[in-house]
C-alpha cells in the first residue's frame, strides 16, 4: 500500500530559515570558541574550513543545525563549531542522529564520521540509515588508518598496509565505502576530497538539498600516520589523468580517456580512441537502478586509485524514515480530533473491559 | 473416584441443576501444547473472573520455542489463575485444579498438584504415540498412580467433533476448538456465565463466521456438558472480593508499564520517543506503544539493541522523553551508552524486563539477577536511578517514577521489572488522569550565566542547587548553542577538561546528584501489625506478593513478622538504614543469588540473610512462610 504522504523535496525543507533582513551570518559565526586540537597538517582543518564556509551559505538559522559524531580524530569536529553538537560513541553517531531527526523535523543532522568509526565498529548502523534513508548527512573522513589510536589499518586500508598492527601487512580486504552504501540502498552517495575546497563546499550543498540519507565520502589526509595516501589525486598532472570529475548528464572521463561499459557489466576506462561510442557512459545521478554507480565504484575497489570518481554517484528520491514515522503519528493523532487530552488518556487506561466497585 | 470441594470449601448453598459449594479462593492451571490455545483459555478465564468481582493474580508459564514439537514436555504451555472473594498477592503456590490437554501437560505439571487436586484430561491424547512420547509405558489413567486425586478423565476433543458434527469446517479445525470446550466446562464448574466470552470470541471471528459459530457452539457444549455429566457432583462459587469502591479492569504489567510511559509522558507534555529491539519478555511494550501513535508516541524498531538506545538519547537530545526497552541481554548491550547519557546528563528510561541468565538464559521464565548489572554494569563511576515495580499493576505507576526522576534529574533511569510482572495479570483500579503526579519540565531558553567580558552566555553544566540537574536546552533554542559528549566535561561550561581535580568533582557531581533523588522519594514502610516483630523481610521488585502472603500465613499460625519493600534501588530511601537496624534478623527472598542483600549489607552494615531462588518461577507463599517461621521460633528459642 502506498501512502502519498505530500512528501517534501528539500532536505532543509522544515528547517527554519535566518529572517529576512537580519544580518548575514558569517564564517565567525560558526566558529566555536575552543582551540582546534588536530595535527598539524591533518585533512580535517580543510575539511573544517570548508564547513565553516559553507554553512553561511545555506541560509538557516544555526540553533537549528546539530552536528553528531562518533569516536575517532574526525568526531572531534562538533567541538569546533558554534552550533548544537553531540560527540557520542564509538559507531553509534547514526543512532542518535536518527532518533533526532525523527523526533525533530525542524533540524538539519549531520554525522561526522571516521572509516574506522562508520566502517568497522559502526557498520550495522551506517547500512540500516542509509537503507531507512533518514534525512540526515553523513561525512565519512576516510584516511583508511585509524588515527587517535595511533596507527593501526583500517576497514579501508589497502590489504598489505604495514601498520603496528599489521607488521606483515593487513589480511583484510578492504571496504570500498560508496560500494557499501549503494549495496546499503542509499538515496544519496557522493565523493569528494579534502583538498578540493571548491567541489567538497558543491557536494556538501547537494547533500543538505537532498531530502533523505546522504553518504558523503570524503579523502582525508593523516600526515602521521598514513601520509601522502592520496597523493597522487593531488599532484596537478596525475590527477588530470586520473579523476573522473562526475557531472550528471555528462560523459564520464579524464583527460584522454573516457569510461565504457563492459561485456561483464563493469565500467572500465580506454582511451577514448579505443572507445565505442555506444559503450561511453554518461553519468545520470537519478537512475533508480544502482547497477551503474555501483559499476563506477568499483573502480577504486581494493583501495586502487588509478581512475577515481569524484562527485555525486546516486541522487534519487525515496520518501524518508522520519517523514513517514512522522507521517503516521500526525495521521494517527489528527483522526483521533486533534492533541490527546486527559480524558482521552482516561479513556485508554479503562480500556474496553471495566467492571465496578460499589458506588 | 470420589468427588469432594475443589479448593476450600466455606458454605452449602444451592443452584441451577446440582448442588454448589462456596469456596473463598481457587488456584486453577491450564495446561496443553504450545498450540493448543492454553494461554487463550487462561486469559478468558482471567476475564471471566474480573468481572465476576473476584480478585485474582494469573502466572502464564510457556517455553521459549514457538511450537515445540507436538506433545513433548519442551512444548508444554500453562496458564494458572488464582481466583479468590479476598484481596489477593500471589498467582498461588499449588493448583487445586489441572486441566491437561495430553500426556506431557499431565507429566510436567503433576508434580505441583497437591493430594487430593483435581485433575480434568483429555483422554483422547492418551494415545499409546503420546504417552511413549513423555516416557509413559503405561497410561498414568490407568495404572493407579493418579488415586489420590480426583481425576476427570473425559475424551475432550472427540465431544467437542461430536459437538460439531454439523459445522462446515475440517475434523482438525473442530478438534482446535477443544480449548474453549474445556473453558467451558470450567466455566459451568464455577458457575460463571460464557457471556464475556462469548462477546469476545464475536470480536475475535468476526470476519470468519464458521469458526465464530464453532468457538460458541464448543463453549457452549462444554458448559452443557457439566450440567449433564455425571462426572460431576458438585459446581463451585467464589464470591466477589470486596475491593475499595472504583472502576476496576484486568491489566497484565508489560501494558500497565507501556500505559504509565505514555500517562507520564502526557503529564510532562513531552513527546514520548521509544527506541526499542524486540527481546522476550519485553517485546509486548513495543507492541502495545507502537499502537498507541495517537498518542504522539513515536516507535522505532532499530537494527540493534544499542540502536534502540541511541535512539532514545538522540530524541531525549531534542527535547523527547527518550525510552528504551529490553532484557537481560539487551542491557548489557546498551551498557556504554547508558554511560554516556550518564555523561550527557539527559533524561533516559531504560526498562529492563527482566529474565533469567546468563546469556540467553531462560528467555520465558522470571528472575531478578540484573539488579548488579543496573547498579554497576558500565565502565568508569556511572550511577543511574533504579525503580522496581512490585505487582502487574505497579508496573503502571513505578514507569511514572522512573520518567518522573529521569526529567526532574536529567539522568538515565532503570526501571527493573520481571517476567513475572510483565505477563501477570491482576485487576487494577483504573488510575483517574488528574490524579496523577504532575511532572513539570521546562527547557532552559535564555543564557544562564555572563562570560569574562560580562556578556551572556549558557552554561551547559550550571546545576540546580536542588537537585544539581543541568539545564535542558534543545536544538532550536538560539543562543543556547553548545557541544556536549562522553569526554570528561569542565564543570559549568561543559569544555572537554582532563584536569584531574575537574574530574574528582565531576565525579562526585554525577554520584551527588543520584544520591539526592532520595529527598524526593518516600521512606520505607513498615507492615507490623503486632508492633513488636523481631524479624523483618524486606524485598525488592515482584517478590512482594508472596513476601506478604507469607507474612499473613505466618501471623496465622501465631508468628510475629514485619515486611518491608523496597521500590527504590537506587537511591534507598533515606530511612532503609534505621528500618533495617530496628530488627534483630533481617531476612531477603531474591530470585537471585543475594544481589540486593549485598548492596543492603555494603551500605548499612546489617546482617541482611539471603534467601535465594533461581528457578525461573516466583516464591511460594508457604515456602516463604516456613523461613519466616523458622526464623522467629529461633529467635523465641534464645529469649
Amino acid at each position: 500500500m502506498s501512502i502519498d504522504l505530500g512528501m517534501p523535496s528539500s532536505g532543509v525543507a522544515f528547517v527554519p530559515q535566518l529572517a529576512e533582513g537580519s544580518p548575514a551570518l558569517g564564517r565567525k559565526d560558526y566558529t566555536s570558541d575552543q582551540d582546534v586540537r588536530w595535527c598539524p597538517g591533518c585533512g580535517d582543518y580543510a575539511i573544517l574550513a570548508a564547513m565553516q564556509g559553507f554553512l553561511p551559505e545555506l541560509g538557516l538559522r544555526k540553533e537549528n543545525i546539530v552536528f553528531i559524531s562518533g569516536i575517532g580524530c574526525s568526531s572531534r569536529f562538533p567541538y569546533y563549531l558554534d552550533t548544537y553538537g553531540l560527540h557520542s560513541i564509538h559507531g553509534r553517531a547514526p543512532t542518535f542522529a536518527t532518533g533526532l531527526a525523527t523526533a525533530r523535523e525542524d533540524l538539519s543532522v549531520w554525522v561526522i564520521t571516521g572509516d574506522g568509526d562508520a566502517l568497522s565498529i559502526g557498520g550495522n548502523h551506517l547500512i540500516h540509515a542509509l537503507r531507512r534513508n533518514v534525512n540526515i548527512k553523513i561525512l565519512l573522513f576516510n584516511n583508511e588508518i585509524y588515527g587517535l589510536t595511533k596507527g593501526q589499518y583500517s576497514p579501508t586500508s589497502r590489504a598489505g598496509t604495514i601498520t603496528k598492527s599489521s607488521p606483515l601487512g593487513s589480511l583484510d580486504a578492504p571496504f570500498t565505502p560508496v560500494s557499501v552504501a549503494l549495496g546499503a540502498e542509499a538515496t544519496f552517495v557522493a565523493r569528494t576530497m579534502d583538498s578540493e575546497r571548491k567541489h567538497l563546499t558543491e557536494v556538501l550543498h547537494a547533500a543538505a538539498a537532498h531530502r533523505g540519507a546522504a553518504l558523503v565520502e570524503i579523502y582525508q589526509n593523516c600526515p602521521i600516520f598514513n601520509d601522502g595516501a592520496f597523493d597522487v589525486l593531488k599532484d596537478k598532472d596525475e590527477a588530470a589523468a586520473r579523476i573522473l570529475w562526475l557531472k550528471d548528464g555528462e560523459e564520464v572521463a579524464t583527460g584522454d580517456r573516457v569510461a565504457v561499459r563492459a561485456d561483464d557489466g563493469s565500467i572500465q576506462v580506454v582511451p577514448r580512441a579505443e572507445a565505442s561510442p555506444t559503450r561511453i557512459v554518461r553519468h545520470s545521478v537519478d537512475t533508480e537502478h544502482p547497477s551503474s554507480a555501483f559499476a563506477l565504484s568499483r573502480l577504486t575497489s581494493d583501495g586502487l586509485l588509478a581512475h577515481v570518481p569524484m562527485g555525486v554517484f546516486r541522487d534519487v528520491s525515496r520518501p524518508t524514515y522520519d517523514d513517514m514515522v512522522r507521517g503516521q503519528v500526525s495521521a494517527a493523532v489528527e483522526a483521533a480530533g486533534g492533541p490527546a487530552t486527559d480524558a482521552d488518556l482516561a479513556a485508554l487506561l479503562a480500556g474496553r473491559d471495566t467492571w465496578t466497585v460499589g458506588g | 473416584m470420589a468427588h469432594t470441594a475443589i479448593g476450600s470449601p466455606r458454605a452449602g448453598d444451592h443452584h441451577m441443576s446440582k448442588p454448589v459449594q462456596q469456596l473463598d479462593r481457587v488456584v486453577i492451571r491450564f495446561a496443553g501444547d504450545s498450540g493448543d490455545g492454553m494461554q487463550l483459555t487462561g486469559d478468558r478465564f482471567t476475564s471471566d473472573a474480573a468481572f465476576h468481582g473476584n480478585d485474582l493474580s494469573t502466572l502464564p508459564n510457556f517455553p521459549a520455542e514457538i511450537r515445540a514439537p507436538q506433545g513433548t514436555i519442551h512444548g508444554v504451555s500453562s496458564f494458572q489463575l488464582h481466583i479468590a472473594d479476598h484481596d489477593v498477592l500471589t498467582p498461588g503456590d499449588a493448583p487445586d485444579v489441572l486441566v491437561a490437554m495430553n500426556p506431557a501437560a499431565l507429566k510436567a505439571n503433576l508434580a505441583d498438584l497437591p493430594r487430593g487436586a483435581t485433575i480434568i484430561v483429555d483422554t483422547d491424547e492418551f494415545s499409546r504415540r503420546n504417552l511413549a512420547k513423555v516416557g509413559y509405558a503405561v497410561s498414568p489413567l490407568d495404572d493407579g498412580s493418579l488415586e489420590s486425586y480426583h481425576v476427570h478423565a473425559l475424551p475432550l476433543t472427540s465431544i467437542t467433533v461430536d459437538a460439531l458434527a454439523e459445522h462446515p469446517l475440517t475434523r482438525k479445525d473442530k478438534e482446535r476448538a477443544k480449548n474453549m470446550f474445556a473453558l467451558g466446562l470450567l466455566s459451568w464448574l464455577y458457575t460463571r456465565p460464557t457471556s464475556t466470552t462469548e462477546r469476545f470470541i464475536l470480536s475475535k471471528f468476526a470476519r470468519k463466521p464458521d469458526l465464530l459459530a464453532a468457538n460458541v457452539a464448543a463453549l457452549r457444549a462444554g458448559f452443557a456438558f457439566g450440567e449433564t455429566t455425571e462426572d460431576f457432583a458438585h459446581t463451585y462459587q467464589v464470591a466477589a472480593a470486596s475491593m475499595p469502591d472504583g472502576t476496576y479492569r484486568n491489566i497484565t504489567g508489560n501494558v500497565a508499564l507501556s500505559y504509565g510511559l505514555v500517562a507520564a509522558a502526557h503529564q510532562a507534555g513531552l513527546r514520548l520517543v521509544l527506541g526499542s529491539y524486540p527481546i522476550t519478555p519485553a517485546s509486548d511494550i513495543l507492541h502495545t506503544l507502537s499502537g498507541l501513535k495517537r498518542f504522539d508516541v513515536t516507535t522505532m524498531q532499530a537494527e540493534d539493541e544499542i540502536a534502540g538506545v541511541g535512539i532514545a538519547i538522540g530524541a531525549s537530545f531534542g527535547g523527547a522523553l527518550g525510552v528504551t526497552t529490553t532484557s537481560g541481554p539487551g542491557l548489557a548491550l546498551k551498557a556504554e551508552a547508558i554511560g554516556l547519557a550518564v555523561s550527557l546528563e539527559l533524561p533516559l528510561v531504560v526498562v529492563n524486563v527482566q529474565r533469567g541468565g546468563p546469556s540467553t538464559g531462560l528467555p520465558t521464565k522470571t528472575e531478578q539477577a540484573d539488579l548488579l548489572q543496573a547498579m554497576f554494569g558500565r565502565n568508569g563511576e556511572s550511577p543511574v536511578a533504579i525503580v522496581a515495580p512490585q505487582s502487574p499493576t505497579d508496573c503502571f505507576d513505578a514507569a511514572i517514577e522512573a520518567c518522573r526522576i529521569a526529567t526532574a534529574y536529567r539522568t538515565p533511569v532503570i526501571l527493573l521489572s520481571d517476567g513475572y510482572l510483565a505477563n501477570g495479570s491482576e485487576p487494577w483500579k483504573v488510575p483517574v488522569p488528574a490524579d496523577l503526579p504532575a511532572l513539570d519540565v521546562t527547557f532552559t531558553t535564555e543564557p544562564n550565566g555572563v562570560d569574562a567580558n560580562g556578556m551572556p552566555v549558557f552554561q551547559p553544566y550550571l546545576r540546580d542547587p536542588e537537585t544539581l540537574a543541568r539545564p535542558w536546552a534543545i536544538p532550536g533554542t538560539p543562543g543556547l548553542e553548545h557541544r556536549i559528549g562522553g569526554i570528561e566535561k569542565a564543570d559549568v561550561t561543559g569544555n572537554i577538561s582532563y584536569d584531574p581535580d575537574n574530574h574528582e568533582l565531576m565525579t562526585k557531581l554525577r554520584a551527588g546528584k543520584i544520591a539526592k533523588v532520595a529527598d524526593t522519594i518516600p521512606g520505607l514502610e513498615v507492615d507490623d501489625p503486632d508492633g513488636d516483630a523481631r524479624v523483618l523481610v524486606i524485598g525488592w521488585g515482584s517478590t512482594y506478593g508472596p513476601i506478604r502472603q507469607a507474612a499473613r500465613s505466618a501471623r496465622l499460625t501465631g508468628h510475629r513478622v514485619a515486611t518491608t519493600h523496597l521500590r527504590h534501588l537506587n537511591p534507598f530511601p533515606l530511612n532503609t538504614g534505621e528500618v533495617l537496624r530496628r530488627y534483630e534478623r533481617v531476612i531477603m527472598p531474591e530470585m537471585n543469588l543475594g544481589q540486593c542483600a549485598m548492596l543492603l549489607r555494603a551500605a548499612y552494615l546489617v546482617d541482611v540473610q539471603s534467601h535465594t531462588a533461581v528457578r525461573g518461577l516466583p516464591f511460594k507463599a508457604s515456602e516463604l512462610a516456613e523461613i519466616i517461621r523458622t526464623a522467629v521460633d529461633g529467635l523465641e528459642a534464645t529469649k
